[in-house]
């Protein structure tokens, strides 16, 4: 764009071309320097941000992953040990596997209900619209902590809404606490039911989107609402869904503060997460070194999950 | 015709199915705040409470510090905001108006930080901050926490979406780079400024992780960590958690109240779907 503007005025002027060009070079060495200055000058704080709480923890971090790093005093080198000290850690293999089932359930759950809360806000036939549009929206405020807290006062084992329901419809108590599997369930509810809100708001938008002259025409056709659901919407909002399951699976492995509510990880370790194991490890045992390789491993694994997903992202559209 | 009619309550009970599971965790917390220690969990359970009172909110008030945790996240949620708008509306501007290959690179820099969450370098994060003698601070909770992709690329969204022709003309008037940005670009991105002040409010209003891991003085800590430390007891003091809870979320949901427009309206996929 800004070459071009010159161009046509040379033109318009008919000067010799050689003039033209001479006087387009020095202009744009001109406008070129100027235009280093200004965007470096905009970009100036957030480059320095992500330079110094980004790349060089990043750096250093990958670094101590190759030491014995307390926090204090020297880092010993110890090279891959911790990598391998790693694979052979039970506690490290079960927070992962913890990790990955809680996100391989967290993800489908949150796409289901932020997509049907979307599509039930959009469609014409629901009614009290604004006032579901803002109930939908609470959970967004509030904080993974609280939210935590919300789902174990409804889940306590002895003075739980849903045990009292359960009870007073001739069931037996459900041990919502004590059992890891029961206790996970509760977690993943409650991520679904506080992750819903953005992303249905995204759905919202993705739909609107969709020309209405599909849907007629598919009327006239004689689809059913189904149909019309299955193969037009859904097509036509595949950018977003994939947003919605990258983003939803990313923040899902790195879940912490909710679960710390729900139940601190346990009952005993058995919930424990990633983020979980690594805190622990790195700063109330001290073992940086250690921490860092599990947070590289973990890094690893967000990265494949991306690139996987980006790369069935593509063959889908091809 | 006559098929209109049961879509319409097929549609309508879907969706107050929906809200009825969104809605009543948190209609049966709110509710069970008002209830006084006993009652609590005296069966049978009521909906209502049959003595409504507030002392459980006055007991958390007074018996943690709360008011020192609510100044505290108060004073992290307004300058980390104030900061993450000008440099995002900076940075975002830049990507958008100015085509370097530097600024190309930086905008996949800045892309990836989604990928890679402050989380995963947790432990050397929190070496840094503390040699720059921010640990136990309040700035050291803010300062690596105001870079946000987002932020960035809502901004960079909506100066695309400026003409260009406004920017050219700009320059014809002989007006810097910098003042057109500061004078036209900036005024024009209102709602963008709105929608990411009140996202990025929330954001740091709600965090947990990270004040954590700055904060070891109770006289730093946030409203999280706070009520993180009421659930971390042995004996959870519920009536002093339902209180301190619901109170902790009043600012956001009033703050909320006000600006909801922007946060409806804002399209949050942006730059990220292309």
């Amino acid at each position: 764009m800004a070459e071009s503007v010159p161009q046509s005025a040379g033109r318009a002027n008919e000067t010799p071309a050689r003039t033209a060009s001479r006087r387009w070079s020095r202009r744009r060495t001109r406008r070129h320097d100027r235009y280093t200055l200004a965007p470096l000058l905009l970009i100036s704080s957030n480059l320095a941000l992500f330079l110094l709480f980004f790349v060089w923890p990043a750096v250093i971090g990958l670094g101590y992953s190759f030491t014995s790093y307390t926090g204090v005093g020297s880092a010993p080198f110890v090279g891959l040990d911790n990598y391998q000290r790693l694979l052979n850690d039970e506690a490290f293999y079960a927070a992962l596997v913890r990790t990955l089932i809680f996100t391989a359930a967290v993800v489908p759950l949150t796409y289901v209900a932020s997509l049907s809360a979307a599509v039930l806000l959009v469609s014409p036939y629901s009614r009290g619209k604004p006032v579901a549009r803002v109930i939908f929206f609470v959970p967004w405020l509030i904080s993974p902590i609280i939210a935590g807290v919300i789902w174990r006062w409804i889940f306590g084992e002895n003075f739980g809404l849903v045990n009292y329901v359960i009870i007073a419809l001739g069931g037996e108590a459900v041990p919502w606490q004590s059992n890891a599997n029961l206790s996970l369930i509760i977690v993943i509810i409650a991520a679904a039911w506080g992750s819903t809100a953005v992303n249905m708001l995204m759905f919202v938008a993705a739909i609107k989107n969709v020309p209405t002259a599909y849907y007629e025409a598919a009327s006239l056709d004689g689809a059913g609402s189904w149909a019309k659901f299955r193969h037009i919407t859904l097509p036509s909002i595949a950018p977003t869904s994939f947003i919605v399951i990258l983003l939803t699976t990313l923040h899902s492995m790195k879940e912490y503060a909710l679960i710390q509510a729900v139940n601190a990880g346990g009952p005993g370790t058995e919930n424990n997460l990633l983020i979980q194991y690594i805190f622990t490890t790195g700063f109330r045992r001290a073992q940086i070194g250690y921490a860092s390789a599990a947070s590289f491993v973990l890094m690893l694994l967000l990265m494949i999950i991306a690139i996987a997903q980006l790369v069935i992202n593509r063959r889908k559209d091809s | 015709m006559d098929n209109l009619l049961p879509k319409k309550v097929w549609a309508t009970a879907a969706l107050w199915f929906m809200v009825a599971l969104y809605g009543i965790p948190v209609l049966w917390f709110l509710l069970s705040s008002f209830k006084p220690a006993g009652e609590l969990f005296s069966y049978p359970l009521t909906i209502f409470p049959k003595q409504p009172t507030i002392s459980g909110f006055t007991e958390a008030w007074t018996s943690f510090d709360f008011s020192r945790y609510f100044g505290n996240t108060l004073i992290v949620a307004v300058s980390a905001t104030l900061i993450t708008i000008v440099t995002s509306a900076t940075c975002g501007y830049a990507l958008a108006k100015y085509s370097n290959w530097w600024l190309r690179a930086f905008t996949i820099c800045i892309l990836a930080t989604t990928m890679l969450p402050g989380e995963v370098i947790l432990s050397p994060l929190f070496l840094i901050v503390r040699d720059l003698g921010l640990y136990n601070s309040l700035a050291g909770v803010v300062a690596p926490s105001v870079i946000t992709a987002t932020g960035t690329f809502l901004f960079r969204q909506f100066f695309l979406s400026v003409p260009r022709d406004l920017l050219d003309a700009a320059r014809i008037d002989g007006s810097g780079e910098l003042s057109t940005f500061i004078r036209i670009m900036l005024p024009l991105s209102r709602p963008i400024i709105m929608t990411l002040a009140i996202m990025s409010f929330q954001w740091r209003w709600n965090d947990y992780i990270w004040p954590l891991v700055v904060l070891n003085d109770p006289n730093e800590f946030t409203l999280q960590i706070g009520v993180a430390s009421i659930v971390g007891a042995e004996n959870v003091n519920w009536s002093v958690l339902l209180g301190a809870s619901v109170l902790s979320m009043i600012p956001l949901v009033v703050i909320y109240l006000i600006f909801q427009k922007y946060v409806m309206n804002a399209d949050l996929s942006a730059g990220l779907k292309d």
